[in-house]
């Protein structure tokens, strides 16, 4: 349950990750498969190595869908939205639901590594609430 | 028994060189309450925890979180006899204090975020694998006395 403020905080700050979208997403996914090493199976076919293009391509698209998904929370646009990837996720990635934990996580250990300080705790619990959230919603079709 | 390498020892040793207690253990402890509200479950003796503010001010959540970071000690200092150095501990969360264990996973995340908050760039996503899989060991010891 995410109030008013914490949506503006979560417009804000998403904002002001965006222009480093696939500094923060490479990371992200470089942290998850190196402390969750299960988490590569996932993406055997591809190069996982730091800053490989793969890597980068795709940490780039997970955090502008993150950001974007931040200017509809609440509403009825949120969910509708993330129909293409909640079917993908569903059908064809076919992800084992407690991953997208592992990658919240981690999503919230590069997050205090590139703001530090400014990611207050206020950042941290709102941060976190939205990301599962979302990931609640692209788990939403898998059975 | 858990086996180390010599990188993970060396990293774990560093972020405790790094970190002062009672800095990173109030930081950690006042996160906990705010990210995961049903913790407060267990300091209702604390008085005021109204809000983020109440919390971040509060004088006993500042004490206790020193308290509760130190009882990583004795796990840093003896890497290879985690499980058995923890058995006090545990009993006392489990008989006396009654904390669900599935908490130690919450609380163990937020120093791990506060850390990362203080080294930034220097929390490299190894230093991460293996902080992650210390603080794995210590909760995994401290959840074993439940019955």
């Amino acid at each position: 349950m995410l109030s008013a403020r914490e949506r503006e905080l979560l417009i804000e700050l998403w904002d002001r990750l965006t222009p480093a979208a696939e500094h923060i997403g490479s990371e992200a996914l470089l942290r998850m498969f190196t402390t969750f090493p299960k988490t590569k199976t996932y993406f055997a076919h591809l190069d996982l190595t730091a800053r490989s293009e793969h890597l980068r391509s795709i940490g780039k698209r997970i955090v502008e869908a993150i950001a974007e998904g931040t200017r509809h929370i609440g509403t009825a646009q949120f969910t509708a939205n993330l129909s293409y990837l909640s079917r993908f996720h569903a059908y064809q990635l076919r992800i084992h639901p407690t991953n997208f934990k592992l990658f919240n996580h981690c999503m919230l250990v590069t997050l205090a590594c590139y703001l530090g300080e400014d990611f207050s705790p206020r950042a941290h619990a709102a941060t976190d609430k939205y990301l599962s959230a979302y990931a609640a919603v692209l788990a939403e079709k898998f059975r | 028994m858990v086996e180390w390498t010599e990188e993970e020892r060396s990293f774990i040793q560093e972020i405790f060189s790094k970190i002062k207690y009672e800095d990173v253990g109030p930081k950690s402890l006042c996160r906990a309450l705010i990210v995961y509200p049903w913790t407060q479950r267990y300091f209702a003796h604390f008085g005021n925890l109204y809000n983020e503010d109440a919390i971040m001010g509060n004088p006993e959540v500042a004490r206790h979180g020193a308290v509760v970071l130190h009882g990583l000690d004795a796990a840093v200092k003896n890497m290879d006899n985690i499980k058995s150095n923890y058995a006090e501990l545990g009993e006392l969360h489990s008989e006396k204090l009654h904390v669900d264990p599935d908490n130690f996973k919450l609380m163990a995340d937020c120093i791990t975020v506060v850390i990362a908050t203080q080294m930034r760039a220097s929390f490299t996503p190894a230093m991460q694998a293996a902080w992650y899989k210390f603080l794995s060991v210590v909760v995994s010891a401290l959840s074993r006395q439940y019955h």
